[in-house]
């Protein structure tokens, strides 16, 4: 029995004084909890929205100014036709559209049945049914001050979510789960390439050698590429034939994207490894540093515009956060660079950024 | 007046509270096989890695082939061939694939530089395939020393390449390093073992930090200032504990099938001084034990100087 | 069959061990006297290792017959474990416990009571001339001091036999003495010692040696006789003599 006990008591010991894995131990459950009780939030705010009013009237005018003054939506403007509306929610630039139908007025006050179609951008499920939500509930009060019987329903809002027919929450899923499993791998896999030769002992004569850091670098990197991209392949391979995930836009430009993807992803994984000398510490920091922002703050799970605001903005420097947009982009709305070239930008630009960084912390001693 | 191939002035090197390196001065000379002898702790890989650019010293200067150490560590790095300690091959990769890597990491091939490594090589080219991991410790020293060699360097760092190798392989290694010195490469080497000092030109004993002594081995060996006597006796264990009280001894151990014995009379004569010994030794029953005069080896030279650079106190 | 307790500390006879198509240990006959300090020597990949994990009840014989401590091998591995000590080069004390954790742990796996690790650990530490290191982690030690302290805790059960893997690698020449006498103290008080080394001249220490070469015993004797019969002056001449012939060429596979 007292071997029992000695042994707890070493393991305790362990654990005790084994300061950065404690730290993470403790630390990582409070970072996700913080971070999912903020995200999980599904109250909606700021929803941008586009009115289409071909027959503006005191009605009309009246309900608009309902949404406007709501709070909760923001309209961008009123537009006489729905011409606009495909450019404006394939650009994200829309996430509601309400539509007026012709004489909207002069039925309402008639007391016939008013048509009010509203669209919602559902590539995002739940959010899109809160505003449904949202939507009625301003109808609904209107119609009550205007003294038709809440019952009466003269209002039939009609919803269709245009770019994701099927609303299957795999479609949107699949995206992100990309971006975390090329991070994954990218990530860890340079990490670990690492700190395994400082471990081995061969770092040393790597060292000792003619090679320079960036050398090293780029010829630890390189070889993941090929690999990363043959896993771009794997996991589109999935979405499409086992979940049957829509591919609208171009193949090739999602397997260039892809592509710059893990470029970032393996640079992040080499400056990690340059200030680490451990294959342990390596793999937790690569970890902290992919999965849970990747989880979290990509808008892979979780919309972006329900965070409160400093996530928002710490989202920007989340990678995947930018990749999930621009492969949502391409597999469900189908467009192409012309749309995405800012976020393809900004992708290329942490490439180059890490990739200098690791050139400059990469340690040309032992020391 | 060429500069000889290493010169250390004065180097330190602390990590935290222990000195590694306490204010060590050296030189190897051209062509030389020099030996840096002593224990783990003594500070040699720190030392050979200040020597080869990767680590830096707290104080003090070296230089190599004429070249400082700090400044010009990229031209070195061509110019120097490096053998790390645990023999720094990648366990994944063959023979040859470890070959390759490293002399393309030289801008060479091995068929280029092939009659350089010739006499190493062609033991391993029948296990050209065989993963580095599935390789006797022989093996990889030899291997570990291709490596090093496959770029014609100008001088061999090699820290402790026969450290957990068996007795077998580390003669091998030693008749290997023997042949290429007649090509005129400086080899300097780190080991733990006293008797391959002798295989060196010049050795340099090394013990926490320090140097005790440098000078050829058959001086270092004659500089013991003390009469030793060899004894033998059927009981070694008790003979070794009934001499600790011997008036005259200055120390006592244990040394291969013998005992030690140094008188710490100056001048004693040392067939006198044996049989003295043996009188000691017959008087407190030990009938068959015999004292022989012997000639003092480096590891007796060590051991006696070893006492005035212990750590801390109560070396038990 | 009545096993032969009293009058070997160990025995072995054909110990077998096979892995595969390879024979790591081939039909290995020895024995070891009570109170007998027993060099155990062979090349890298020899089958030393194999056979004393085989011995320390580790690893199961592929054949043969082996007894440690008057324990069967074969059926008898937990009681051999607890009547033996173990030290090794690559792991013997938890460089972040202090010395006195250590003791204590160790003290608490072999069943003594508190106040036998008490004492022991006093007796221990002041015998080492460590009493001023028990509160001190064991990884801040010099090397000298943590082999001496972990091959006193090896023995810190008063085992019958304690085997002991390469246990002075590395260390200076005084500590390797200090070490030794700290051995031939343990095999004057009974202690069977089994000893690997590859210092030949340690091997000059031992009672007996033996040889091994690809997985056979090649020689086994006194220092002394194996010397003579050999015609050579040294032990590390003997061992070159044995293992050279069949090292020409290149290595084995590794161990």
């Amino acid at each position: 029995m007292s071997a029992l006990f000695g042994l707890l008591r070493k393991e305790t010991y362990h654990i005790l004084r084994d300061r950065r894995t404690l730290f993470v131990l403790i630390f990582m459950p409070i970072v996700q909890v913080i971070l999912f009780g903020f995200s999980i939030r599904t109250d909606v705010r700021d929803v941008r929205m586009v009115i289409v009013d071909p027959t503006p009237d005191a009605t009309t005018l009246e309900i608009r100014d309902r949404f406007a003054a709501g709070g909760i939506f923001r309209i961008l403007g009123v537009s006489p036709t729905a011409s606009p509306l495909d450019h404006l929610f394939r650009t994200d630039t829309a996430q509601v559209a309400l539509i007026f139908e012709p004489r909207f007025g002069e039925h309402f006050a008639a007391g016939d049945p008013a048509q009010l179609l509203v669209i919602t951008d559902a590539t995002e499920p739940n959010t899109g049914a809160s505003r449904q939500l949202y939507v009625n509930a301003v109808i609904q009060q209107y119609e009550s001050e205007r003294g038709r019987r809440a019952g009466t329903v003269q209002i039939i809002p009609q919803v269709r979510s245009r770019f994701n027919p099927t609303r299957e929450s795999t479609n949107l899923f699949v995206p992100g789960l990309m971006a975390m499993v090329l991070n994954i791998i990218a990530a860890l896999m340079t990490a670990l390439s690492l700190t395994r030769e400082k471990e081995t002992g061969t770092m040393e004569a790597l060292l000792v050698s003619p090679l320079r850091p960036w050398q090293i670098i780029v010829g630890k990197v390189t070889p993941y590429l090929g690999i990363g991209f043959i896993s771009v392949l794997a996991v589109l391979g999935v979405a499409k034939l086992v979940f049957q995930v829509p591919m609208e836009g171009s193949l090739a430009l999602l397997l260039a994207e892809g592509t710059l993807f893990i470029l970032v992803a393996l640079s992040l994984g080499i400056l990690i490894s340059a200030r680490t000398s451990s294959q342990r510490v390596a793999l937790l920091a690569a970890m902290m540093g992919t999965m849970l922002p990747t989880q979290m703050l990509s808008g892979f799970i979780f919309p972006l515009e329900s965070m409160p605001r400093p996530l928002q903005w710490i989202s920007i420097v989340v990678p995947a956060r930018w990749f999930v947009f621009i492969a949502r982009g391409i597999m469900l709305k189908g467009v192409g660079l012309v749309y995405l070239w800012r976020e393809t930008l900004v992708l290329a630009a942490m490439t180059l950024l890490l990739l200098v960084a690791s050139a400059r912390s990469f340690k040309v001693r032992l020391q | 007046m060429t500069e000889p191939p290493v010169v250390i002035d004065d180097v330190v090197k602390r990590y935290g509270k222990v000195v590694a390196v306490d204010h060590v001065s050296a030189e190897v000379r051209d062509g030389e096989l020099f030996g840096f002898i002593g224990p783990d702790g003594a500070g040699k890989t720190t030392l050979f890695r200040i020597l080869t650019t990767l680590l830096l010293a707290d104080a003090g200067s070296a230089r190599v082939l004429g070249r400082d150490v700090i400044k010009d560590l990229w031209v070195l790095r061509r110019e120097i061939g490096y053998m790390p300690g645990r023999f720094s091959l990648y366990p994944d990769l063959s023979v040859r694939e470890n070959l390759d890597f490293f002399a393309s990491v030289f801008g060479t091939t091995i068929a280029r530089e092939y009659d350089q490594i010739a006499p190493i090589y062609s033991q391993l080219e029948p296990f050209n395939d065989r993963r580095a991991a599935a390789l006797s410790g022989g093996m990889k020293q030899k291997l570990a020393l291709c490596c090093a060699l496959v770029h014609r360097p100008r001088i061999l760092f090699l820290d402790e390449p026969t450290t957990g190798v068996d007795a077998v392989s580390r003669r091998e290694f030693w008749e290997l390093l023997a042949r290429m010195r007649t090509s005129g490469l400086t080899i300097v080497v780190s080991t733990p073992y006293m008797d391959e000092a002798n295989r060196c030109d010049r050795i340099a004993l090394m013990q926490n930090g320090r140097v005790l002594a440098t000078d050829a081995p058959a001086a270092v060996a004659a500089s013991f200032d003390k009469t030793l006597l060899a004894v033998r006796s059927s009981d070694r264990y008790r003979a070794l504990l009934a001499l600790r009280d011997y008036p005259h001894a200055y120390g006592v151990y244990p040394f291969g099938e013998a005992l030690h014995l140094a008188d710490d009379r100056a001048g004693i004569d040392a067939a006198r001084a044996a049989t003295d010994a043996a009188g000691f030794l017959h008087e407190k029953g030990f009938g068959d034990a015999s004292v022989e005069p012997t000639s003092p080896t480096i590891e007796d030279v060590f051991i006696s100087r070893m006492g005035s650079v212990s750590p801390q106190a109560s070396a038990a | 069959m009545t096993s032969p307790a009293a009058s070997s500390a160990i025995r072995t006879n054909g110990l077998t061990r096979t892995f595969g198509a390879f024979t790591a240990v081939d039909h290995v006959t020895f024995d070891v006297r009570p109170g007998e300090v027993f060099g155990f020597l062979g090349a890298n990949g020899a089958g030393k290792t194999t056979a004393i994990r085989m011995l320390t009840g580790l690893l199961t014989p592929s054949s043969g017959e082996a007894w440690v401590a008057g324990h069967d091998v074969y059926r008898e591995s937990e009681q051999i474990k607890r009547d033996i000590g173990y030290m090794s080069q690559r792991f013997s004390l938890y460089d972040d416990l202090t010395v006195g954790e250590n003791i204590r742990l160790y003290g608490g796996i072999y069943d003594l009571s508190r106040a036998q690790i008490r004492d022991r650990t006093e007796r221990i530490l002041s015998r080492l001339g460590l009493s001023h290191t028990a509160h001190d982690a064991v990884g801040a030690l010099p090397l000298g001091w943590k082999q001496k302290l972990a091959l006193s805790v090896a023995l810190l059960h008063e085992p019958r036999i304690v085997f002991l893997d390469e246990p002075t690698s590395g260390v200076d020449p005084i500590t390797r003495r200090q070490f030794w006498e700290l051995i031939y103290e343990a095999a004057h008080a009974g202690t069977t010692v089994l000893v690997t080394t590859h210092y030949m001249d340690e091997a000059e220490y031992c009672d007996r040696i033996s040889i091994m070469v690809s997985g056979r015993i090649e020689a086994l004797g006194s220092p002394a006789e194996l010397k003579r019969d050999a015609g050579a002056s040294s032990i590390d001449e003997v061992f070159v003599r044995l293992v050279r012939p069949e090292l020409a060429g290149g290595g084995g596979p590794a161990k």
